[in-house]
Order: structure tokens, then C-alpha cells, then sequence
């Protein structure tokens, strides 16, 4: 060694200093608490970064380290404060109403806010593939609360993404907001919020960041950008982790967040795919509170599996199975029109083979569509109500089954559901 | 190109945040002091290594070309596999993770997508060669001679501009291949593949190899061919180009 001279030995530190704290960089990084490699191995990653020289920890900055995205919604652990969520209802009664968030101007253009005709979308190839969407026509008005609904499959998020812009149809056409839907164009999102099913947002970024680019993108002003930015994310409860990193969020703030991101524009169209899917139920309700006060000053479009909550807050619905739109309308109408009369028995305690054999006598009977039992009641579904009327208790009393309470229910949208998409399908909703 | 500038931004402060840009500028600037000693103490290194068997093999005084030489090789091998490795998920991993459905569902062109990240791969890459350039002519200067500044400029940016390509022909692969896996795959076939390509005069004149002649004579303050280096620069440019635009033309259409 006595044969390095000085001066080499000088400027070969600055190279060993790099090499050292390029590994020493590399493996703090990699052992800190949550990291996230590709391929999943971290051990393999230490031996990479120790043994594969410089390269080593280079390609570990480079490519190995999965920290830019939100992790999968099945693997995302909540940071220590992700169960921050909904504060109660009372508690923020001071914030401003839904209305007051979104604020749209008034809409710029006439007739419905989301039109399709004739929407067609098939996957794979021209000889064959899968027929995800088959000549779809529907009409979203203005101001609107409108539930998308159907099994799986049955092109509710392709019907969506190809109004966002996401993917592009076999054939027909959309407008949202009186403007095309063209694949990649720019026109439709200057006036669209979109949630996608399972949102993805850039891990590095916080939340309050992840707001404010959206905010710059849809070109509001700093001050704007600002006030907006605080607004929505006081609104979906998310003050609190707005400065904190996404990539920390549990599903539930991932969702709010997409929520938030999707209205700093104020939007004159929502359009929300599976918006509450994340939620708990203090939060599901919350956030079908804030879609149900959009109404009149947004159009809202959104799919869901959970008949209930368009019950809570659509006027209107719309029903697709396998590609196909089963039925669209008011609620309300849908109700009337296609449930078919329910009433509900409940017998006295006490009178198992009375009751199984009521079950058995009523089954027999062609003006019964369909019945349901459960410990202590019998739910008759008619398909003729007339004879219902007159038949039901006459069959009762000759079982001699005694009644505690004996009422005509008001249908549900499931049962309309269930009739419409048939038995079946109730197997392929999640 | 709607959203350009915010996008850009948003790359950029992606290449700080993730730890890319430190981390690609640290890199080269190692490889630029690695580079001006391993040329100028060559000698003593296979000294230390081999003992007296050294002795039996000619070794020349080192020249400051030495300097410039190496330099220009350790950024064309190292640097290659770093413009690799930055543009080989540039375009499949947001697809990938969801991360462009939700940047282009807003009011953001795709050609502003792809653009905002060509300029970040393209800053990343100049900040990191301008500050391996800038070491190895403060080495050079120190163990050699100081070279005209303007040339070593000029050199640094024909080796920023070769860097270029692969980035470019990796990140149309990222664009089309839908695997980074995959991207990167066809950008070292390029970095092996086209100066294979070189040995033939007519079209080697065309490709990035021909920027390294040029460019280390212009570092040196030596004459060099000047249609040579247009023709070189011409067609890197070109491939730059159009694996750009031909990566906006797949993209355009693309489902996400």
C-alpha cells in the first residue's frame, strides 16, 4: 500500500464516499417499516444492493422500491390513524352542505346530462371476444340522482369508462354534458368528477397534493385551487391526513379521497363507479348523504351492488344484465310497475307443522309467485293481488295457523331486482 | 398539449420524491471520477494488482484523450442501463397501477402525458450527465490539464443526447409492451443491437455510436468530423423522435 501515493488516495475518497452512501442509502431505505419492493423479497433486495457492486443499489432506487403508487386495496394496512374517518354527524354540522361543495353553474347545455345510443363494447377480438356491452340507450337528466345497477358483468364500469373516456366503445355514441365522448379526448373531463371503481393514486404524493394537481389540471388558480382543496377535504373528513402521504391511506380514505378529487372542479357531472364500496357503514351513509344533496345542482351517475343505498338516494335507476339494459326509469315507477304485491305473515310461536303445512297448501296455489320463510314469519309474493285479497286468510284459517301480525309490504327495489335479472343472477351479485 | 406544464411538474417532483434524480446524479457523478483515475493511474491500479508481471505489459503514459475516453465509455455502458431502467416503466407501471386512468380522466392530453415524461427522463438524465461532466473536467484539470470548457459543454451534450435514444426507444416499448419487464428487454437489445449496426459505414454514421468520435475530439479542442457528427446527430435525433411520436401514436388509442 506503501506505493498509493497520497494524491491518489485523496481522489479516490469522494468515489468511496458515493459507493458507501449509495449502499448505506439504499439499505436504510429498504429496512424501513412498510416498504414495499417488487417481487416482494426484501432479503433478495439486500443481497442485490451488497453484492451486485454500484449497480446494486441503483437498481434498487431505479426499479425495486414499490412506494409511487397506493397499495392493492386488499393489502392496504391503515397507518396507526387511517381509522380517522367520519367524525359524527353532529359533530360536523358546522361544514359546508354538499350542495355548498359542489356548486355547479348552471349547466351550459339542454337535454340530458349523460346520453348513449346505441353504446356497444366488445373485449378481444372481432371474430369473438366478450360482447361486455350490447346497444345500450339511456338518457341521465339533468340534476339527477341515478343508480346503475346489475350483477357482475353486466357492464355497469365499461358503460362508465367509456363516458370517462377510458376505454372505447365497438360501436354507437355518448355525450355528457352536450359534449361527444371521444376515446382520449379532453372536452368531456373539463366537465366531469370520476371515481373509478378501485381509485389508484400516486403513493408520494399527499392527499392535499393529490387535490391540488387535480385542481391544477382542471386549471384553477392558485387561490382557487386552495380553497377548494381545504373545502373538499374538510367535506370527506380527510383535514386531519392531508399532509400525510397516500400511500399510508386505508381503502376507506382512498375512496373519500377519490371523492374529494373528483369534485374540486365543482362538476356539473359525477360520475362514480362503486363509490361507497370501501366504506363503513357510518361512512357509507355519510357519503350517500352528501350524493343525495347534489341533486339539483349536479348530475350524479353511479353504479353499485348494494340495492339499498340507491333506494336511499337515486330518482332514478337504471338495471343492465349481461350487457343488455333490463329496465330504466323513476324509481318509484319501477317500484309500481314490475314489484309484485308482498305479504308478510307472522304466526303465533308455537305451530311449526301448522305453518309448514300453510306453506305447503300455498305453493299449490297459481296466483302465489313465490314464498319465503323465516323462524317466525312467511313472506307470500302474489302475482295476482285480487285473490290474494281473498284467498290468503281463507287459506290461513283452514291450517288453522293464528297470526300475530298479517300486512302488505311495500316492495323493495331487490325484489324488482330479483325479478327483473331472475333468481339466478342473485348468485353473480357481490 | 393541455396539462403539459402541471404534468411536467408532477414528474419532476416524482424524480426528487422517489429518490431517482439524486440518486441517477450521484451515479454518474461517481462514474465521472471513476472515469479521469482510472485513466490516469491505470498503470499503478495493474501495479497493484499484478506485482511484477506488470512490468511485462507496455502500458502508455496516460493523455488527457485517456480521460476523455473513459468517460465517454463509463457513461455509454452505465448510463445506458440507467436511461433504461428510468424509462422502462415510465408508461407500463402507471398503466399498470391505475395511475393514468386517473391523471387522463381530467383535463389532461395524453400527448401531455407522454410529453411530461420525456422532458423528466430527458431532465433526469442532463442534470446527471452535466454533473458527471462537470467532475470529470474538474478531475481532468486537476490530473491532466484544464480542457476548453465550451468543448467539454459540447461533449456532454452529444452524450445526453445518445443517452436519449435508448431512454426514448425503452420508453416506446413501456408504451406499447404493457411490461417494463419487457421494455427494458428491448432497450438493452438496442444499446447491444445498434452499435452492431455501426460497423457498417453507411448506416453507422446514422446511429448514436457515431456521436462518440465527435464528441471526444470536440472535448479535446481536437478537429473532428463535422459531417460526421450532423449526420449521427441527425439520425439519434430522429430516433428520439420517432419513438416519441410513435409511442403517442399507440398511447392515443390505448384502453386504460
Amino acid at each position: 500500500m506503501s506505493d498509493i501515493s497520497p494524491e491518489l488516495v485523496l481522489l479516490l475518497v469522494p468515489l468511496a464516499l458515493i459507493q458507501i452512501g449509495l449502499v448505506v442509502a439504499a439499505l436504510w431505505d429498504l429496512t424501513r417499516p412498510g416498504r414495499r419492493v417488487r417481487g416482494g423479497s426484501r432479503a433478495v433486495w439486500a443481497v442485490v444492493i451488497l453484492l451486485v457492486s454500484t449497480i446494486g443499489p441503483i437498481v434498487y432506487f431505479l426499479a425495486g422500491r414499490e412506494d409511487e403508487a397506493t397499495p392493492d386495496r386488499a393489502s392496504a394496512a391503515p397507518a396507526p390513524d387511517a381509522m380517522d374517518g367520519w367524525v359524527p354527524p353532529g359533530a360536523r354540522a358546522v361544514g359546508p352542505t354538499a350542495a355548498a361543495v359542489v356548486a355547479a353553474p348552471a349547466p351550459s347545455f339542454d337535454g340530458p346530462a349523460i346520453s348513449c345510443r346505441g353504446l356497444a363494447k366488445r373485449y378481444g377480438g372481432p371474430g369473438g371476444g366478450v360482447l361486455a356491452l350490447q346497444g345500450l340507450d339511456l338518457d341521465v337528466p339533468a340534476g339527477s340522482v341515478f343508480g346503475l345497477l346489475g350483477p357482475n358483468g353486466a357492464g355497469k364500469t365499461t358503460t362508465l369508462r367509456i363516458l370517462a373516456g377510458l376505454t372505447h366503445q365497438s360501436a354507437g355514441s355518448a355525450t355528457v354534458a352536450g359534449t361527444p365522448v371521444v376515446p382520449g379526448g379532453i372536452d368531456v373531463p373539463r366537465h366531469i368528477g370520476f371515481l373509478d371503481q378501485d381509485p389508484r393514486y400516486y403513493g408520494w404524493l399527499t392527499g392535499r397534493e393529490t387535490v391540488d394537481l387535480v385542481g391544477r389540471l382542471h386549471g384553477l388558480d392558485e387561490r382557487e385551487r386552495a380553497f377548494r382543496t381545504a373545502e373538499v377535504l374538510a367535506r370527506l373528513a380527510l383535514t386531519d391526513a392531508a399532509d400525510r402521504r397516500v400511500s399510508t391511506y386505508s381503502g376507506g380514505m382512498r375512496q373519500r379521497l377519490g371523492i374529494a378529487q373528483a369534485l374540486v372542479n365543482k362538476p356539473p357531472v359525477l360520475i362514480l363507479d362503486e363509490p361507497v364500496s370501501s366504506l363503513d357503514p357510518e361512512g357509507r351513509r355519510d357519503l350517500l348523504a352528501l350524493i343525495a344533496g347534489l341533486r339539483g345542482s349536479s348530475t350524479v351517475l353511479f353504479s353499485t351492488h348494494v340495492l339499498a343505498d340507491v333506494e336511499r338516494v337515486c330518482d332514478r335507476v337504471a338495471i343492465l344484465d349481461r350487457g343488455r339494459l333490463i329496465v330504466e326509469g323513476p324509481l318509484d315507477d319501477l317500484l309500481e310497475r314490475f314489484a309484485l304485491p308482498i305479504y308478510r305473515l307472522d304466526p303465533e310461536p308455537g305451530q311449526a307443522r301448522a305453518v309448514d303445512r300453510l306453506v305447503e297448501r300455498l305453493r299449490s296455489l297459481d296466483w302465489v309467485a313465490e314464498i319465503a320463510t323465516g323462524h317466525d314469519y312467511v313472506r307470500v309474493i302474489v302475482s295476482d293481488p285480487g285473490r290474494a285479497a281473498k284467498e290468503l286468510l281463507p287459506a290461513v284459517v283452514a291450517e288453522g295457523v293464528s297470526l300475530a301480525a298479517y300486512e302488505r309490504v311495500r316492495p323493495t327495489l331487490e325484489d324488482v331486482f330479483l325479478r327483473l335479472v331472475g333468481r339466478n343472477a342473485a348468485g353473480r351479485v357481490a | 398539449m393541455s396539462g403539459l406544464g402541471t404534468l411536467t411538474r408532477k414528474e419532476l417532483m416524482e424524480s426528487l420524491r422517489t429518490r431517482r434524480l439524486p440518486v441517477v446524479v450521484v451515479l454518474f457523478a461517481g462514474l465521472g471520477i471513476l472515469s479521469v483515475l482510472t485513466a490516469r493511474y491505470l498503470s499503478e491500479i495493474l501495479e497493484l494488482a499484478l506485482g511484477d508481471q506488470a512490468g511485462a505489459i507496455p502500458i502508455p503514459d496516460p493523455t488527457v484523450a485517456d480521460a476523455v475516453t473513459e468517460l465517454q465509455q463509463n457513461i455509454g455502458q452505465f448510463g445506458a442501463l440507467t436511461a433504461i431502467v428510468l424509462a422502462m416503466g415510465t408508461v407500463a407501471w402507471e398503466r399498470e397501477r391505475g395511475t393514468a386512468a386517473f391523471i387522463l380522466t381530467k383535463p389532461a392530453s395524453r400527448a401531455a402525458f407522454l410529453a411530461a415524461k420525456i422532458v423528466a427522463l430527458g431532465a433526469v438524465l442532463g442534470i446527471a450527465t452535466a454533473t458527471a461532466a462537470a467532475v470529470a473536467w474538474a478531475y481532468t484539470a486537476v490530473l491532466f490539464e484544464p480542457l476548453p470548457p465550451a468543448g467539454w459543454v459540447v461533449m456532454t451534450v452529444l452524450v445526453w443526447v445518445g443517452l436519449m435514444a435508448w431512454a426514448s426507444v425503452t420508453f416506446l416499448a413501456s408504451t406499447v409492451l404493457r411490461s417494463a419487464a419487457a421494455a427494458a428487454g428491448v432497450g438493452i437489445v438496442a444499446v447491444l443491437g445498434l452499435p452492431l449496426a455501426s460497423a457498417i459505414p453507411t448506416v453507422g454514421r446514422w446511429l448514436p455510436p457515431g456521436l462518440d468520435g465527435p464528441a471526444n475530439a470536440v472535448a479535446r479542442g481536437a478537429t473532428f468530423d463535422a459531417a460526421g457528427l450532423l449526420s449521427a446527430l441527425a439520425g439519434t435525433t430522429a430516433i428520439i423522435g420517432g419513438s416519441t411520436l410513435a409511442a403517442w401514436l399507440v398511447f392515443r388509442r390505448q384502453e386504460l
